[in-house]
């Protein structure tokens, strides 16, 4: 299949390994920022052809993983009223709220409905004008657009009954946080391709530089991520600093202005909690002033959540990079896809479901 | 309109009920006989059936060899997508998992549960089909029963079949956990067009894909591959959970670990176009007209070629092998093109496409 076989080639692939071996002389602690990279890799296994100076540590850039739990605690309150049909990307489904998931308020009586688009939400709305029909737009920049069109589409068409429960973050800030950490160890990042494909990379040109340290933005498929990585590494080995962008095919320093320029006129950046890490300033998109009746935290009165996190769950340490899902003492055990305690175990692309999936051998 | 009432006032005449399942079908009484007639016995009519008794008796000349018995039951949205329909997979469903174990598919029975205001035309189309399918795989429909279920409390039509077939003497030993190191490991064709053909019949996907079901019975195909690689120790149709599930299904119960090369796996373009763009596995989607087959490595190439000397199996291939575990929990490994690997595990919960 075009645009995919010739990233996958088994011959690209081995020359790039290869020659990633050549240049690399000391060892490096990279930071993947998304959580689609980590699957990558090890779908691929493409950490199984890296050279033993590289150490991989996994970023927050799992839009599932970082979802607070209250969020999560919202969305169940909301689909469990009668008057409201929840829409939501599957994923969110199984991750466990305080007491239960998406999936068991669905199979209780609750409207809970997967939806491939936010747009489909807003075709819901205009389907059921007797319910409230509520998406939980959640995610990266790469989810941002769509769920500020839907705004703009149930804008035009007059529909009252459509909302969002908005839990947008921002991987810049998120960034910032991880490198101004004392604990931080990571020397290099792999830039999401996806997130760079809709923001560009402007963004990343003083982070570099604040900081010092040099970042590659990099695709998905295996050719993508060692590309990434002999950029990379060859600029830390040249000890250069700033952005490379290896995924050129897809990503501009500028990126998708009309894809910006969407989400500036609906959204605008505010602080955000992580789950598992907590409240970072700025990084994450709220609803503007004259948008606040599509808010559906300010329409309708979601009550007093009290939230309970699982007490083995590591979730917070493994989306900042500092532990592996295997040092859980949960991973494997009492912690699995099928009865996660945590959002990594659930998400497509959550570390510890990659971990689970691909390496159960070495756990 | 006007009633035309110049020749006098008329009794109002009951409707026929000739359109709609209504809850009086499934009453027992006139309106289900007339659809057992008119329906039921139109298409599937045998000397078994038509015996019209509670039960059908069976003939006790089979009964040389292991009889095996099996049942499914059958829900599908929609009842129609390209490729088949409920009625077809419902015969398919039980004739596969009966021919599983290597034995002869010979009678079904067939329980409909109707949901009050299906169609008579669209029963009457998934009751042809069945038929068809019946007829294809040589088996025949001996007992049935219908209920309806009111509006909303059913999605229009679910089909519940039990298959009975005999293992002829000598095929008695065809189990998932008869899986040996050293057999080789067959799939007899393309992965996921069944799961992504009802996937893209739902109208959900915001982009076309042109592909059909590989709903098929297999058990004839089965019999060919059986005459050719007679020590055949597993046979698995990969359904829901798909290549994966089954794989690992059988590494447990075999107690061991089977490896499996990506590159031989053959996908149809649509399945894999639709599988990039949603971030599914298609060693994950279903199927229903495919078989593992797990054969000592000498009868390997025999069972290959009669799988393709079969419409259902032109496109096998060797996928693996089965090796020595040594682990507690034995696994199934999918080797990549780039000499690394990685675990293939069960499916766990519902396939879900991913967010970005």
């Amino acid at each position: 299949m075009k645009y995919t076989d010739e990233f996958r080639d088994a011959a690209r692939v081995k020359q790039l390994a290869d020659d990633l071996r050549g240049i690399i002389q000391h060892p490096w602690v990279i930071m993947e920022i998304c959580g689609g990279q980590t699957h990558s890799f090890m779908h691929y296994g493409i950490d199984q052809l890296l050279p033993p100076e590289i150490e991989l540590v996994h970023g927050p850039g799992c839009p599932v993983c970082v979802t607070p739990l209250e969020m999560i605690d919202k969305a169940i309150a909301l689909a469990s009223d009668s008057g409201f049909i929840l829409t939501s990307y599957g994923d969110m489904l199984r991750v466990p709220g305080s007491n239960q998931d998406l999936f068991s308020v669905r199979a209780s009586g609750g409207a809970v409905k997967v939806v491939y688009s936010p747009l489909d939400a807003v075709q819901l709305a205009r389907d059921n004008p007797d319910k409230q029909v509520v998406f939980f737009a959640i995610g990266f920049e790469t989810t941002t657009p769509a769920n500020a069109m839907s705004i703009i589409q149930a804008e035009s068409l007059g529909i009252k009954n459509f909302s969002l429960l908005v839990s947008q973050v921002r991987v810049p800030p998120a960034m910032e946080a991880i490198l101004s950490s004392p604990a931080n160890r990571v020397q290099g990042f792999l830039a999401a391709g996806h997130v760079c494909a809709v923001m560009g990379f402007w963004e990343y040109l003083p982070i570099a530089e604040k900081y010092q340290i040099p970042m590659a933005v990099t695709g998905f498929e295996p050719v993508d991520l060692l590309k990434g990585l002999n950029d990379l590494v060859t600029m830390l080995e040249q000890k250069k600093v700033g952005v490379i962008n290896s995924y050129p095919r897809a990503v501009t320093l500028e990126g998708n202005m009309a894809a910006q320029a969407s989400i500036n006129r609906v959204f605008q950046p505010s602080d955000r909690a992580w789950r598992g890490i907590g409240t970072i300033p700025m990084s994450g998109f709220s609803l503007r002033p004259e948008y606040v009746h599509f808010d559906a935290e300010k329409r309708f009165d979601l009550g007093h959540i009290k939230t309970r996190e699982s007490e083995v769950c590591i979730a917070g340490q493994v989306l900042q990079g500092v532990m592996k899902p295997p040092q859980c003492p949960g991973f494997g055990t009492l912690c699995t896809p099928e009865n996660p305690l945590g959002a990594p175990m659930v998400s497509a692309e959550g570390a510890c479901s990659a971990y689970y999936r691909y390496k159960k051998m070495t756990s | 309109m006007t009633a035309d009432l110049s020749h006098g006032p008329v009794c109002p005449v009951p409707l026929s009920h000739r359109e709609t399942i209504i809850l009086g079908h499934g009453s027992g009484g006139k309106l289900t006989h007339d659809l057992i007639r008119l329906v039921f016995k139109r298409w599937l009519s045998n000397p078994f059936l038509n015996q019209g008794d509670d039960a059908a008796r069976m003939d006790s000349t089979l009964l040389a060899g292991t009889p095996v018995i099996s049942t499914d039951a059958h829900v599908v949205k929609p009842i129609f997508f390209p490729g088949g329909d409920i009625g077809r997979l419902a015969v398919c469903g039980t004739v596969n998992d009966v021919a599983m174990l290597g034995a002869v598919p010979k009678y079904l029975t067939a329980s409909f549960i109707l949901e009050e205001g299906l169609l008579i035309k669209e029963l009457d189309q998934v009751v042809q089909s069945m038929a068809e399918a019946a007829k294809e795989a040589d088996v025949l429909i001996v007992a049935g029963d219908t209920k309806v279920v009111e509006r909303g409390k059913g999605d229009r039509v679910y089909i519940s079949t039990t298959g009975f077939g005999i293992i002829p003497p000598g095929h008695g030993s065809i189990s998932g956990a008869n899986a040996q190191p050293g057999d080789l490991v067959i799939l007899s064709g393309t992965l996921g067009d069944h799961g992504i053909a009802v996937l893209s019949a739902r109208n959900e996907l915001s982009f076309e894909v042109h592909l059909e079901s590989d709903v098929a019975p297999l058990n004839k195909m089965i019999q060919q591959v059986l005459s050719a690689a007679p020590h055949t120790h597993v046979l698995r149709d990969p359904t829901r959970g798909g290549l994966a599930t089954s794989l690992n299904e059988i590494a447990e119960q075999s107690k061991v670990d089977i490896h499996i090369q990506e590159s031989t796996i053959a996908i149809k373009p649509a399945v894999r176009a639709a599988c990039e763009m949603l971030g599914f596995d298609p060693v994950y989607l279903a199927n229903e007209g495919k078989v593992i087959a797990i054969v000592p490595q000498i009868e390997a190439t025999a069972a290959l070629q009669a799988m393709h000397n079969h419409p259902y199996g032109l496109d096998a291939v060797i996928i693996g092998e089965v090796t020595v575990s040594d682990t507690i929990h034995p696994c199934v490994v999918q080797h990549t093109p780039y000499g690394s690997s990685r675990i293939l595990t069960m499916l766990a919960g519902e396939i879900l496409p991913r967010i970005c």
